[in-house]
């Protein structure tokens, strides 16, 4: 512990009030504490919005509503956990969505028209996921090609392959019992919201207790300062696009599950929902800035949003206005927070 | 006037006067408050307290911007130019000539041609800035202020990166605008070229004016005084070590257009110091070592063993460490913590065994906090500390695990009086605990007040390693500079900033 003398004498000629002593850390409450004022503008905004939709549709807080809004966000919802890691190290992942609608695809072909075992056809759907994260990550990690551009290059080939497997058909036709995976429920919450909540927690601990999980703050605050830290900066920032590709897989799956098809268009319109997430959820395009509770809230926020509107009737166009002004307000809001806090 | 940065005052009632016509030299130590001073009045930050009048107009400018419309400019020491973009469009950034809607390529080749001419520089207006040589591009900075016919104009260490011949012009350029009626501020580390323009020298210590004379051949003792307040004194040398365990050995080590045929040993407990001018070939030979970059010829061995190090990875797994020359852009995550940034290289090992949890973190952070003077709230982004602070952060990083070398680039620059001291003692600290340590310095008197022997480069090539007797200032410049004539304020690197 140190003594609360040392602040004294550094603020000298300051107007900063001397705090307490450094040196010791808050406790278990204070952390929480402090951990929600970190996620201030997002969660103050969700529950304002949850508690506006209560008023204004008789619909909203009742139960099936709910469970239908983590079963319809969970698919955005594990590919933006890949998506915000990529940005966490100062990347971006334009093929998330693309990258979904071609594992389905390549799935449902692997089984109906190569005829290989459901389950295989999954697992190898996860691996082409991984694959092309493997692309992505070498080449902008080794290749110097930035990610914006390597991703726009994978986006546009994965969109194109998805088409070409079946030249634009729906494939449909799977086991029953892996489309009532998605209806199922577990202690009231669907399977995939169930999915969603394992990895988020399992990346959130990543992210806090093991070293690479920790060393992507590192590599996203100024890569030279990791690498001169002796931190592994291009493996971890290929494994990051790993995580993102597999995960846009796992995503794939569940639109299997729930579609009960596999269709090349499924992805359209999911990019922009991923990096909003993500966005509003406080992380930084500029890397090195976010976290996994963050990222979710602002999940629920773009789950909620998307619900009330359509419960209000709202013109399903005039959504993606809201949207746009959200993130917007998020992200200034963020801003002015961080003034306050500085 | 006052300013302070993250509780840390960096100028207390400062009160200056420039009159038109004449230069004032501002004259101080690194850190004293000489570039905060210049920012306040150019515009660039704000003052906390404290007013300025210009031609007896109350002047508070909110932006550089601002402060040039009023007739004042700065004239950074640090370079800042677009390179893609041609010499020309760089003097008119943000204020093209245009006519019927266009830029007015005529009007303004012709004119930075003449903004060129007034600094003495002949150079094709056209021709973009990249390749350009750093004294060029300073001329060209110093052209695109006087382009736009300033009252006042702020010399902020012009002459850092430019040759005797290059001052020259400059200094007669800033007689001549001076004769025009301009009132001049010229800030230098070289204390001989302020007393030859200037007719009045403020001195700035640690943020506050200690001394000011009203005429500028004020003898260089009585300016040095004023400058440092006190005598330097050395108590941070450590104690002569037993020679018997040499720790690290470079044998021939290379590296091609950086430096070549360097070699030296350095015991345990030894503080082996690396003189030479800017240019070298110190930094470079330094993180080859830490394997920052790779060498291509020669070994290293660490106690008697080759060690192979293609990554800073290796160096630090081996036990060497450096603390780097650049703070901000390779040393310290700025956004983060100090405790984050302490414990970032360490969690890799740490998390070998075991989870990395916060009361690990804790912990670590608490010990480095009292061992090395950390000041500041720990939870706060370094970003936001002193110079000073930041750098002890940057110790406590790679000393919190006790390793075999350290390594040093500059480890003072840019930080104030008192800090300066409490970083030697910790590096004293260190070799006295058995670590050996380089120190790479281009202050002259920190080479020799900490190290027992001092190694001179020069050229990149490995001139001579000197014994701590017969380290002496003539003996290291002699070596560092090739020929003959010797300018010593020439090794004063003075390129740092002061926040």
């Amino acid at each position: 512990m140190t003594s609360v003398n040392n602040e004294r004498t550094t603020s000298v000629g300051s107007d900063e009030p001397a705090t307490g002593p450094g040196g010791s850390r808050p406790g278990l409450a204070g952390r929480l504490v402090n951990r929600l004022k970190q996620l201030g503008g997002p969660i103050a905004g969700l529950i304002i919005m949850i508690i506006a939709l209560s008023f204004l549709s008789p619909f909203f807080l009742t139960v099936t509503n709910l469970t239908n809004i983590i079963a319809q966000i969970a698919d955005i919802g594990i590919m933006a956990a890949g998506a915000f890691l990529v940005i966490l190290v100062g990347g971006i992942d334009l093929s998330v969505a693309a990258v979904m609608a071609l594992t389905m695809m390549f799935t449902a072909w692997l089984n109906k028209t190569a005829g290989i075992p459901f389950v295989a056809a999954l697992v190898v759907g996860l691996l082409l996921g991984a694959l092309i994260g493997v692309i992505n990550g070498v080449l902008s990690a080794y290749g110097r090609v930035q990610p914006f551009v390597a991703t726009l290059a994978t986006m546009s080939a994965a969109a194109g392959m998805a088409l070409f497997i079946t030249n634009g058909n729906t494939i449909n036709g799977f086991p029953t019992w892996f489309g009532d995976l998605t209806v199922a429920t577990l202690v009231g919450i669907p399977l995939q919201g169930l999915v969603l909540i394992v990895i988020y927690l399992a990346i959130a601990f990543w992210l806090r207790f093991r070293p690479w999980g920790r060393s992507l703050y590192a590599i996203g605050g100024n890569e030279e300062v990791a690498r001169l830290s002796g931190l592994p900066v291009k493996p971890l920032k290929t494994l990051v696009y790993v995580i993102a590709g597999a995960l846009a897989a796992v995503a794939g799956w569940i639109n299997i599950s729930v579609l009960d098809s596999a269709q090349p268009t499924a992805g359209s319109g999911y990019l922009l929902n991923v990096i909003a997430v993500v966005v509003i959820g406080g992380a930084s395009l500029s890397g090195g800035v976010g976290s996994m509770g963050g990222t979710f809230v602002g999940l629920l926020i773009i789950g909620v949003l998307n619900n009330g509107l359509s419960l209000l009737h709202v013109n399903p166009n005039l959504q993606s206005v809201v949207i746009g002004a959200v993130i917007l307000a998020a992200v200034l809001s963020d801003r002015a927070g961080a003034k306050l806090r500085a | 006037m006052v300013k302070s940065y993250a509780g840390v005052t960096v100028l207390k009632s400062v009160s200056v006067t420039v009159p038109a016509g004449e230069v004032v030299g501002l004259i101080g130590e690194n850190g004293a408050g000489k570039s905060t001073l210049s920012s306040i009045i150019a515009g660039v930050v704000r003052p906390d307290s404290g007013t300025m009048t210009l031609d007896g107009e109350p002047y508070a400018p909110h932006s550089p911007h601002n402060a040039l419309d009023r007739g004042v400019a700065l004239i950074h020491q640090e370079i800042r130019m677009v390179p893609q973009l041609s010499v020309a469009e760089n003097i008119f950034l943000g204020r093209l000539p245009t006519r019927g809607g266009r830029v007015d390529s005529r009007t303004m080749f012709a004119e930075a041609e003449a903004a060129l001419g007034m600094v003495g520089i002949h150079l094709d207006p056209r021709r973009k800035i990249a390749g350009l040589s750093m004294a060029a591009q300073q001329g060209i900075e110093i052209a695109k202020a006087l382009a736009r016919k300033p009252k006042y104009v702020i010399f902020d260490e012009p002459s850092a990166s430019l040759t005797e011949h290059e001052t020259d012009v400059v200094l007669h350029r800033i007689e001549a605008i001076r004769k025009q009626g301009a009132g001049v501020i010229y800030i230098s580390h070289r204390l001989e070229e302020v007393r030859s323009i200037a007719q009045e020298i403020v001195c700035l210590r640690d943020g506050q004016l200690v001394q000011s004379w009203t005429r500028g051949d004020v003898p260089v003792d009585q300016l040095m005084a004023a400058m440092v307040g006190r005598d330097f004194e050395f108590e941070h040398q450590a104690p002569e070590p037993a020679r018997e365990h040499v720790v690290l050995e470079a044998r021939n080590l290379g590296r091609r257009g950086a430096f070549e045929g360097v070699s030296f040993r350095v015991a345990a407990g030894e503080i082996l110091g690396i003189a030479g001018l800017v240019g070298a070939g110190r930094t470079e030979m330094v993180r080859t070592i830490a394997g920052a970059d790779r060498a291509d010829q020669g070994e290293i061995l660490l106690e008697g063993q080759l060690l192979r190090i293609r990554r800073p990875k290796d160096a630090i797994d081996a036990g060497i460490v450096m603390v780097p020359e650049d703070r901000k852009g390779q040393g310290l995550n700025l956004g983060r913590n100090s405790e984050e940034n302490i414990v970032s290289p360490w969690e890799r090992i740490l998390g070998r065994t075991k989870l990395i949890t916060p009361g690990m973190l804790g912990r670590i952070a608490a010990k480095s906090r009292a061992e090395f003077d950390i000041r500041g709230r720990m939870d706060l982004p370094v970003v936001r500390f002193s110079g000073g602070n930041q750098q002890k952060v940057l110790l406590a990083k790679w000393l919190v695990q006790t390793p075999k070398v350290l390594i040093l680039d500059e480890p003072t620059r840019g930080v104030d009086v008192g800090a300066k001291m409490a970083i030697y003692e910790i590096v004293r600290k260190a070799a006295e605990s058995g670590v050996a340590v380089l120190v790479v310095s281009s202050e002259l008197e920190e080479v020799l007040g900490l190290s027992h022997r001092v190694l001179v480069m020069s050229g990149g090539r490995m001139r001579k390693i000197l014994a701590r007797d017969d380290a002496d200032s003539h003996a290291v410049m002699e070596l560092a500079v090739p020929t003959a004539a010797i300018d010593e304020t020439n090794i004063d690197e003075s390129n740092e900033d002061e926040t």
